[in-house]
């Protein structure tokens, strides 16, 4: 088994995700089967070759810093799951100032 | 023809008419739609339709024409749009749950073009969920289902697109392809599909996957269709940090001229060990047919090629493990309420993403994460790396490669869906390609002898090489002559 249920409750509460115990087990055995195919590759002479991570060689792209009108305001604020005239209203992350 | 039958004809046919002022562009609409109402109940090919804003759209057309305007080729066109690409004021959900209501505030960069140009949007099609799957059953929408066997998947990711285009709800599409979404459906669908070169057509407003690796590209039944498209959809775009500068070809002039003295290269790690005879004995007639045009074949081997499904499945979830931890119940889509911040973010996640979603959240989770990052991830990318260098080295000797777009033809509805690996292995063939940023398209070859269900040809070529690899399959398409027409009966 290339992971544990540890592994995959570590990388579930990382990434947020809440599993059941049979889901746990489940994902476990089938990114096993992924992930032991997949270390293949770490078998392969590959330390002397640099990394890709983009197809394209494109580096720093700049453009003019115009101010553009954004008429986008209420279509954005009408996509909020909760709002407040014009704020979002969302989860409080701080404790009350006791 | 009655314009009741309107919907059987090409994006092409149609602009002919069009333009000659012998159909209205809302008979067009209204025609399509009909076939829509007539075939969706069975396949499932739409999240969204918008029919009545088309013919509404269409009417226009015909005025401004009426009225002498010169308008596009592809004014008038219905166009069907997958659901990860985002249309302004009309719902996007990339079949997730997760953005079930999200009406997106901007049009993607692709839509706006063939919109400017004045396609007619009849709807969004039906994909698996952020387009992370190779059948469409991964839909949070349902599954879509093939129109040559209803039994049998449409390929995914873009299978709504294809089976959309195959079975003649619309003359052509727009599918997104990462690792062979826009290909393999095409190829399940007996259609054209088309992946561009990575940054020849702009990503600005597609529901991010794997940043490094999407494309949008045409769907369409014929070669001429796709280069017509794929002319208004590519071009420098600078809301796209990834968009390749410059002007692009004109993707027509070379369609027709011959294939004379063409080098096409066969990859010999892919040309046939494991996959379905049907399918081999397609891809071989169709090299005879490439001898025949004279073009000339040879196998050139490309090493790397088999790990790039490895590679690919590493790389991928990493990158939408990170694109999709925006999805937590804060600014739009779902939120479902539980006490605290972390608790509202995992019960929003849990009940808005679907199993592969999570399944792949997971494995780039792991494949970051401390400890892991180098042997995985750093391992990968350098893998690409040689694969990049493969295929260089490789269109130094032939101008195109090519293999079976897939290793075989639809599968059942369910056959894979218990066995990720087993799914995951039907983009061994199409993944290379955007691992290194270059371009391919898959066109019917023929229907496989032992289950009648057709079989696709990819060619690939190097980065920009679209104009060449078009004038190869147009010539390969008027050759082989594929009937399509049982799946729009």
């Amino acid at each position: 088994m290339a992971i544990s249920s540890e592994d995959v409750q570590h990388v579930a509460r990382l990434a947020r995700l809440e599993l059941t115990d049979a889901e746990v087990e489940l994902f476990r055995d089938q990114l096993s089967a992924v992930l032991e195919r997949a270390q293949r590759i770490q078998q392969l002479p590959l330390a002397d070759v640099p990394p890709t991570a983009h197809p394209v060689p494109l580096t720093n792209v700049w453009r003019e810093d115009v101010v553009e009108p954004c008429e986008m305001g209420e279509p954005i604020l009408a996509n909020a799951p909760d709002r407040d005239g014009e704020f979002f209203r969302v989860p409080r992350i701080l404790e009350d100032a006791e | 023809m009655p314009s009741t039958d309107l919907w059987r004809l090409s994006a092409s046919e149609l602009s002919t008419l069009l333009e000659r002022r012998e159909v209205k562009a809302a008979e067009v609409a209204e025609s399509v739609i009909a076939r829509i109402e007539q075939a969706e109940p069975e396949l499932n090919a739409f999240i969204s339709r918008t029919g009545d804003a088309a013919v509404r759209h269409g009417s226009r057309v015909d005025d401004d024409r009426a009225n002498g305007a010169h308008l596009s080729p592809l004014a008038g066109i219905p166009i069907g749009i997958k659901d990860i690409i985002c249309t302004k004021g009309i719902r996007t959900t990339a079949g997730s749950k997760i953005l079930e209501s999200y009406k997106p505030p901007y049009d993607a960069t692709v839509w706006s073009d063939l919109r400017d140009e004045r396609t007619l949007l009849v709807g969004k099609t039906n994909l698996d969920e952020f387009a992370m799957g190779s059948s469409c059953e991964n839909s949070g929408y349902g599954p879509t289902r093939n129109p040559w066997d209803t039994s049998r998947v449409p390929g995914g990711s873009s299978g709504g697109s294809a089976a959309a285009v195959a079975a003649g709800m619309v003359p052509i599409s727009i599918g997104t392809d990462t690792g062979g979404s826009i290909r393999q459906p095409a190829s399940l669908c007996g259609v054209v599909g088309l992946k561009p070169t990575y940054g020849l057509v702009s990503r600005y407003g597609l529901v991010a996957f794997a940043s490094s690796l999407d494309q949008a590209g045409p769907m369409t039944r014929s070669v001429r269709d796709a280069a017509l498209v794929l002319k208004t959809i590519s071009r420098y775009d600078p809301r796209d940090s990834t968009s390749i500068p410059g002007d692009r070809p004109d993707y027509l002039s070379g369609l027709g001229r011959p294939i004379t003295g063409m080098r096409f290269g066969v990859i010999k790690e892919l040309s046939g060990e494991g996959m379905q005879p049907g399918v081999v004995e397609r891809f071989q007639q169709t090299l005879t047919t490439i001898n025949r045009l004279g073009g000339s074949v040879e196998e050139v081997s490309v090493p790397s090629v088999t790990y790039g499904i490895d590679a690919y499945y590493v790389i991928t979830p990493a990158e939408a493990s990170s694109n999709l931890a925006r999805y937590d119940g804060t600014r739009y889509g779902l939120r479902v309420e539980a006490p605290d911040v972390l608790a509202t973010n995992r019960a929003t996640r849990e009940a808005g993403f679907g199993a592969e979603v999570k399944r792949r959240i997971l494995l780039g989770t792991y494949v970051l994460s401390s400890g892991y990052y180098e042997a995985w991830y750093g391992t990968a990318l350098k893998l690409r790396t040689q694969i990049v260098r493969d295929f260089e080295a490789a269109f130094g000797k032939v101008d195109l490669l090519v293999t079976p777009t897939t290793p075989t033809t639809a599968f059942a509805i369910g056959e894979k869906t218990a066995d990720p690996l087993q799914m995951y292995l039907n983009d061994i063939c199409t993944i290379p390609a955007n691992l290194a940023g270059s371009c391919g398209v898959s066109i019917p070859c023929g229907l496989a002898a032992e289950d009648g269900l057709p079989v696709g040809f990819q060619i690939m070529g190097p980065a920009l090489a679209e104009a060449t690899m078009l004038r190869a399959a147009f010539a390969l398409e008027a050759e082989i002559g594929f009937d399509g027409s049982k799946a729009m009966s």
